[in-house]
């Protein structure tokens, strides 16, 4: 019976996701938008569930509303930072840097998030993989202290993401 | 109370103005770029993210309807953004960098972009 579920609902939370993305995007609560939201909930990870076998487990849900919080919190201070640096800040006395971070997370699902969050956030953009996915390599817009940015990446991000994910 | 409203969509929409322009203008003032990347992927967000937000207190407090699509854009607009920025970094190692030119990869030796490459295989006219 499970198994059965598990065929027909490849990724329980994608079906969630899809549907809420449909009723938003009808952008009216009814039940017409509803069931064709979990119809296509249904469809869509039926289908695509080839190509993502695994799905990521997610161990940890008061981590997860911590994470999207911090981060959200992380965005509105990298603006007015990086504002500053482009304002305030002469060209000549910045120091752009590139840095390599160590990855502890080995799930894919979770390397990308961990991407996707430095990018977005305080003056860094992630740029590349190492060969093997070991190591991440990060722009920095202004760092002074290239270990301090690597140690904060981790400890605030990573730490998080080990916790939801692995 | 309507003038208080009317204050509340105006700041968000005078916020995200700023932060768009500053976005803009980090492009011309920015040199390098790698370092022109940071201004479109960060202050563009919450300078869409200041429309949105006013676009949504609109409808509720003036319209007084719920429209919640605008946070769709946001969603969309997380998802991309990184990938789009993770393209042209990818596109720049490819051109211009070495890998002597960037920190050590560990264990791996070397960078995913250049693992795929033949070093040589950089057009004449991008090398500097």
């Amino acid at each position: 019976m499970i198994r059965l579920l598990h065929r027909i609902f490849p990724h329980p939370h994608l079906t969630f996701l899809l549907t809420v993305v449909w009723v938003l995007l009808a952008n009216n609560l009814t039940l017409n938008s509803v069931v064709f939201g979990l119809i296509l909930g249904i469809i869509i990870p039926f289908i695509t569930q080839p190509y993502w076998p695994d799905r990521p487990k997610l161990r940890n849900w008061p981590m997860v509303v911590e994470y999207i919080l911090v981060v959200l919190w992380d965005i509105v201070v990298a603006n007015v930072t990086v504002a500053r640096i482009i304002l305030f800040k002469r060209d000549a006395d910045r120091q752009p840097a590139w840095i390599c971070v160590p990855l502890e997370l080995r799930t894919p699902e979770a390397i990308t998030v961990l991407a996707g969050t430095i990018t977005m956030t305080p003056g860094t953009v992630s740029s590349d993989l190492s060969a093997q996915g070991h190591n991440l390599l990060v722009h920095c817009l202004d760092a002074p202290d290239p270990n301090a940015v690597r140690d904060q990446i981790k400890s605030r991000y990573e730490r998080r993401l080990k916790e939801i994910f692995e | 109370m309507g003038f208080i409203f009317e204050l509340l969509i105006a700041f968000f929409l005078v916020v995200s103005g700023i932060f768009g322009f500053v976005g803009s203008y980090g492009m011309i003032k920015l040199k390098d770029p790698m370092s022109r990347l940071h201004a479109p992927t960060k202050a563009t967000t919450l300078g869409v993210g200041g429309v949105l937000l006013a676009s949504i207190c609109h409808s509720i407090l003036i319209e007084e309807h719920l429209s919640l699509h605008e946070l769709l854009i946001t969603l969309f607009l997380f998802l991309t953004a990184p990938i789009t920025a993770l393209f042209i970094a990818k596109w720049h190692i490819h051109r211009h960098e070495k890998p002597k030119d960037l920190p050590d990869a560990g264990e791996d030796e070397l960078w995913a972009t250049h693992a795929v490459e033949q070093v040589e295989d950089v057009p004449e006219h991008s090398k500097s």
